[in-house]
């Protein structure tokens, strides 16, 4: 076995045998320092993947689209056209490191503070195969593997919100669990419409749509993309997703934010884009009018919102918007723009979910209406949230910047009377994001003390400090050079426009 | 022609070894008249039935009981799988029993020779080359079942239960006769393969009203045993006035030798275009109902019941993909008789899972109870709940029941390879409804139990939160327990074995 093919391994195995571990350990404590220990060493390995010759990979006339770095292929069961078969390239490693960086923060999270409902062990141990589910998702290169491990990720979340989640949790996690498993079943439909016309289920020989017919094309994007919009979530499809984080633990919250939705964008840029290109074409102003509507929809139920983990929530909605008008472009701008708006929207709201857990769990309330005044009392919480907010709402030199300008930018340059609408729409979005974060900023840090907040201590713990710092230093620095994500992704990206055309 | 035929034993064997099992169990109740030694004895007559149909099943096919030929008896790779399924099922059955005839509520000899009985019928059936070897196979496995629903002392549901079922079931085997005789009667053949080969040549048959209205008839009435919408009401009455562990039997050897009994005549004997669409309608009807209804279930055998309807309706499906000429070249009708065995297989194995949970989890003896019963079981037996929870899911078909997850797929693959992408969809949205009900289930097993603070539910009577209540503590539930869903794992694991048996 190669070096990479063991990485690709252990990127796996190790929060899955972690979770079993997890859950064998007797004591609680040691239980959860075994699992932050686990996903620190996952996140090595995920790291680690960078490694290696990828001189290979520069894309030529003839060679397939997608050309990993690693990849391991093993069959499972021919009887269903699945094969273990794993890869990574420019397009997932971003995401791979952000799920194992975000994993690991919210282990570290747990380790200190375990949100009421049940034990912290068990809590540990979902989140870890929770991780395998979303690594599973981006590294794999078969679309039955692809559809098994979107999955995995169902159930777990359904049990950590479920179990550790506020008043209402069990119709949000009941909702969650419904609406992503009607999107999933799609998926498993669009899916076995490939692979029934293709007869293959190779990710790497049908990115393309060779040997598909346009009828195909079509009924298997319209699926695919159905699928991938429930989990993204593509207005007006989202309704699930404001009460799972609203109700969701403060971990819970930061993965699902920071890479459950991605797998959505991430499905639609490599599985819908890749393998139903025809299709793609076809749907793309739908689409792109959809991810506007999501904006603009998204930014204006913000502005009226009145509790804070809510607001971030429907925030969501609005950056997840950007994200797929990107790639509603189909061109190398605008799916860039889509991949680096992913990893800095999985940063920001991961960050913004932290602070917001952390206002709660000191205040006991999330309503703005009885939050102000933050600075006064608890100055570092207060600059930390203006600094997410900032970033959120994307000043330049800071994450958020690139995908929501790009985005902009590739919609504008598509031309045509309804793409520069589309362009200059969500722009206008962009403004309105920027009103509602700074209306938050305005409500929530300053004005006179509420009595909620009046009673604040001024520090943070060390462990929050730790498990804040990585996302600020990595907002700061995707923002500072974003070549960080489109290094690694140029290539990938312009060899997938590459067979569009 | 001879009038002396020449038998093969061999082939024969399993059924042997099955009848054999029912007559050692009357022997032993009646000379040792000891619960344990007659217990023993079936279930190593079961486990010797089982290893008897892997053996045979594992050589070449074997015919007996041969016209020219048509066969009466053939033992393939299904027969055997079909077999070896039921005997191993029989098995769990008999040992999940345990603590019911250690209760004292049902007599253990009567108890063990029924199911014994009842396990020849399933043997046979698989390898019922004929109509009326098949029906009377069916009937064998049936009829015991109709004393076994019954045979609790002292309880009016359980005779009521048992009242529904015969006679519905009896109308059900009455209609199935007309229609062979009515088919014997168009085409005067009873073997199968010979009925087929009829059909096919002479198609103006299929004009004559005659020969619809008995093709009809057969498959209605087999539809009937696999309780499929609209002919499913007697099931879950049925279910929850037996006995658990027969309730257990009913929905899986008894559901089983109903899918096998209408994939025979559909494989082989009736023609395609007909039976097709009813068998798509009765597939969309099966799980549609099914699941809806299941929703509102607060019974837990009940819900089980409904969520088995809706089962059935998932495994009729791949045949639903006859409806279409896409659906009927050659490839795609192996592929989709394949499929429905398949699913079959992986559905049962969860079912005794979730059944033998269930066993585990209420009193000795008791009924399923209402859902609330159940609420909290996982504080006082995490492990048992655990495995519950597993089977659930699996039912569901979701990570981490891989074999369900698997048995979904292999459903929806068929359908789309057989152009059916319509019935697909169908099956897909049908996994949503049936997520609600399943999750329901579950969740109820890790919440805060009735009549803590923070719980809304009236606290139910003999819950398994109030003390006065012990589960059971049959080790014999515990191994079935274990062994089923450590089966469920594997083939999870590796559904490429159980695709592969199905397919032979």
């Amino acid at each position: 076995m190669r070096f990479g093919e063991v990485l690709l391994v252990a990127v796996l195995a190790l929060p899955a045998l972690g979770a079993l571990a997890v859950a064998a350990t007797p004591r609680d404590r040691a239980a959860r320092a075994v699992g932050t220990v686990v996903a620190g060493l996952t996140l090595v390995a995920a790291a680690l993947l960078f490694l290696g010759d990828r001189s290979w990979t520069t894309y030529a006339a003839g060679t397939p689209a997608v050309r990993p770095w690693h990849r391991l292929d093993l069959p499972w069961v021919p009887g269903l056209d699945l094969r273990f078969h794993l890869g990574v390239d420019g397009i997932s490693w971003p995401l791979v490191v952000l799920t194992a960086l975000l994993t690991l923060l919210c282990c570290a999270y747990t380790l200190w503070r375990v949100p009421d409902g049940g034990s912290g062990r068990a809590l540990v141990a979902l989140l870890l195969v929770v991780e395998v589910g979303i690594l599973g998702t981006f590294l794999a290169l078969d679309l039955v593997l692809f559809f098994v491990f979107f999955e995995v990720v169902l159930l777990p979340m359904y049990a950590i919100i479920a179990g550790w989640g506020g008043a209402d949790r069990r119709r949000a996690a009941a909702k969650f669990a419904l609406y992503t498993l009607l999107g999933s079943v799609l998926l498993l439909v669009g899916v076995f419409v490939v692979v029934a016309a293709a007869g293959t289920a190779d990710v790497v020989a049908l990115t393309g749509g060779t040997g598909l017919s346009r009828g195909t094309q079509l009924a298997a994007f319209t699926l695919l993309a159905l699928a991938f919009a429930v989990k993204s979530p593509l207005w007006p499809l989202h309704s699930w997703l404001p009460d799972a984080h609203t109700q969701a633990p403060t971990v819970g919250s930061v993965v699902l934010a920071g890479v459950l939705l991605k797998m959505g964008t991430y499905g639609l840029i490599r599985i819908a884009v890749g393998v139903a290109p025809e299709g793609a074409r076809w749907a793309a102003p739908v689409l792109g009018v959809l991810a506007v509507a999501a904006i603009l929809v998204g930014s204006l139920v913000c502005l009226a919102q009145r509790e804070l983990k809510r607001l971030i929530a429907y925030s969501s909605v609005g950056h997840m918007g950007f994200v797929l008008l990107g790639v509603a472009t189909l061109t190398a701008t605008g799916i860039q723009a889509a991949l680096i708006g992913n990893v800095a929207h999985g940063v920001i709201t991961g960050l913004l979910f932290f602070l917001a857990g952390a206002i709660k769990d000191r205040t006991h309330t999330g309503s703005l209406d009885e939050l102000s005044g933050l600075r006064e009392t608890a100055p570092r919480l207060a600059g930390l949230l203006g600094f997410a907010a900032v970033a959120s709402l994307g000043l330049p030199g800071l994450a958020g910047f690139w995908g929501e300008a790009f985005a902009v930018v590739a919609a504008v340059e598509a031309g045509g009377a309804l793409w520069t609408t589309l362009g200059v729409l969500a722009a206008v979005g962009g403004a309105l994001t920027a009103a509602y974060l700074l209306r938050l900023l305005r409500r929530v840090t300053h004005g006179r003390p509420s009595p909620a907040v009046g009673r604040l201590a001024p520090g943070l713990a060390g462990v929050e400090l730790v498990a804040w710092a990585p996302l600020v230093l990595l907002a700061l620095a995707v923002g500072l050079a974003p070549t960080l994500v489109l290094g690694v992704a140029e290539a990938p990206v312009d060899a997938l426009v590459e067979v569009l055309r | 022609m001879s009038v002396v035929q020449s038998v093969d034993n061999v082939a024969l064997l399993p059924a042997y070894l099955a009848a054999g099992t029912a007559v050692l169990v009357l022997l032993a109740d009646l000379l040792v008249a000891r619960a344990r030694v007659t217990l023993a004895t079936a279930a190593v007559g079961a486990t010797a039935t089982a290893l008897g149909a892997a053996l045979v099943g594992a050589g070449d096919e074997r015919r007996t009981f041969c016209v020219g030929p048509d066969c009466s008896y053939v033992f393939g790779g299904r027969a055997a799988l079909v077999a070896a399924v039921v005997a191993l099922l029989t098995l769990g059955v008999l040992a999940l029993s345990g603590p019911l005839l250690r209760a004292g509520q049902s007599p253990t000899g009567e108890y063990c020779f029924l199911l014994a009985c009842s396990m020849t019928g399933g043997v046979v059936l698989g390898a019922a080359g004929d109509l009326i070897t098949l029906i009377v196979a069916l009937e064998t496995l049936t009829l015991p079942l109709y004393v076994l629903v019954g045979l609790r002392r002292g309880s009016l549901a359980s005779a009521e239960a048992a009242v529904t079922f015969f006679v519905v079931s009896v109308v059900a085997t009455t209609l199935t006769l007309l229609g062979a005789a009515l088919l014997y009667a168009a085409t005067g053949g009873l073997h199968l393969g010979r009925i087929g080969a009829i059909l096919a040549d002479r198609p103006d048959l299929l004009d004559l009203p005659l020969t619809t209205a008995a093709v009809a008839l057969v498959v209605l009435g087999l539809a009937f045993k696999v309780a499929a919408v609209p002919f499913h009401a007697w099931a879950p009455a049925t279910y929850d006035g037996a006995p658990l562990p027969v309730a257990a039997y009913l929905s899986t050897v008894s559901k089983l030798g109903g899918v096998v009994a209408l994939l025979a005549v559909v494989q082989h004997a009736l023609p395609a275009d007909v039976t097709g669409p009813v068998l798509a309608l009765l597939a969309v009807l099966t799980m549609t109902v099914g699941n809806l209804v299941a929703l509102r279930q607060r019974r837990t055998v009940r819900l089980l019941a409904w969520s088995s309807v809706a089962q059935a309706g998932y495994i009729l499906a791949p045949l639903g993909a006859l409806a279409l000429a896409a659906g009927r070249t050659d490839d795609a009708r192996t592929a989709a008789y394949a499929a429905a065995v398949a699913y079959a297989v992986f559905f049962v194995v969860l079912e005794l899972a979730a059944f033998a949970a269930l066993v585990a989890l209420r009193p000795a003896g008791a009924d399923g109870g209402t859902v609330d019963d159940l609420r909290g079981a996982a504080r006082r037996h995490p492990w048992r709940a655990a495995a519950l929870g597993l089977a659930l899911v699996g039912l569901a078909g979701l990570p981490p029941g891989l074999a369900g997850l698997f048995a979904k797929v292999t459903v929806v693959r068929s359908l789309l390879d057989g152009g059916a992408g319509w019935l697909a969809v169908v099956v897909a949205v049908n996994a949503v409804i049936g997520l609600a009900y399943y999750l329901r289930l579950t969740a109820a097993l890790w919440a805060a139990p009735a009549g803590l603070p923070g719980t809304d539910a009236a606290p139910g009577v003999g819950s398994v939160g109030a003390p006065a209540v012990v589960p059971v503590r049959a080790r014999t539930v515990g191994v079935v327990l274990a062994v089923a869903t450590a089966a469920a794992l594997v083939i999870g694991f590796a559904p490429q074995f159980v695709l592969d048996v199905a397919a032979r």
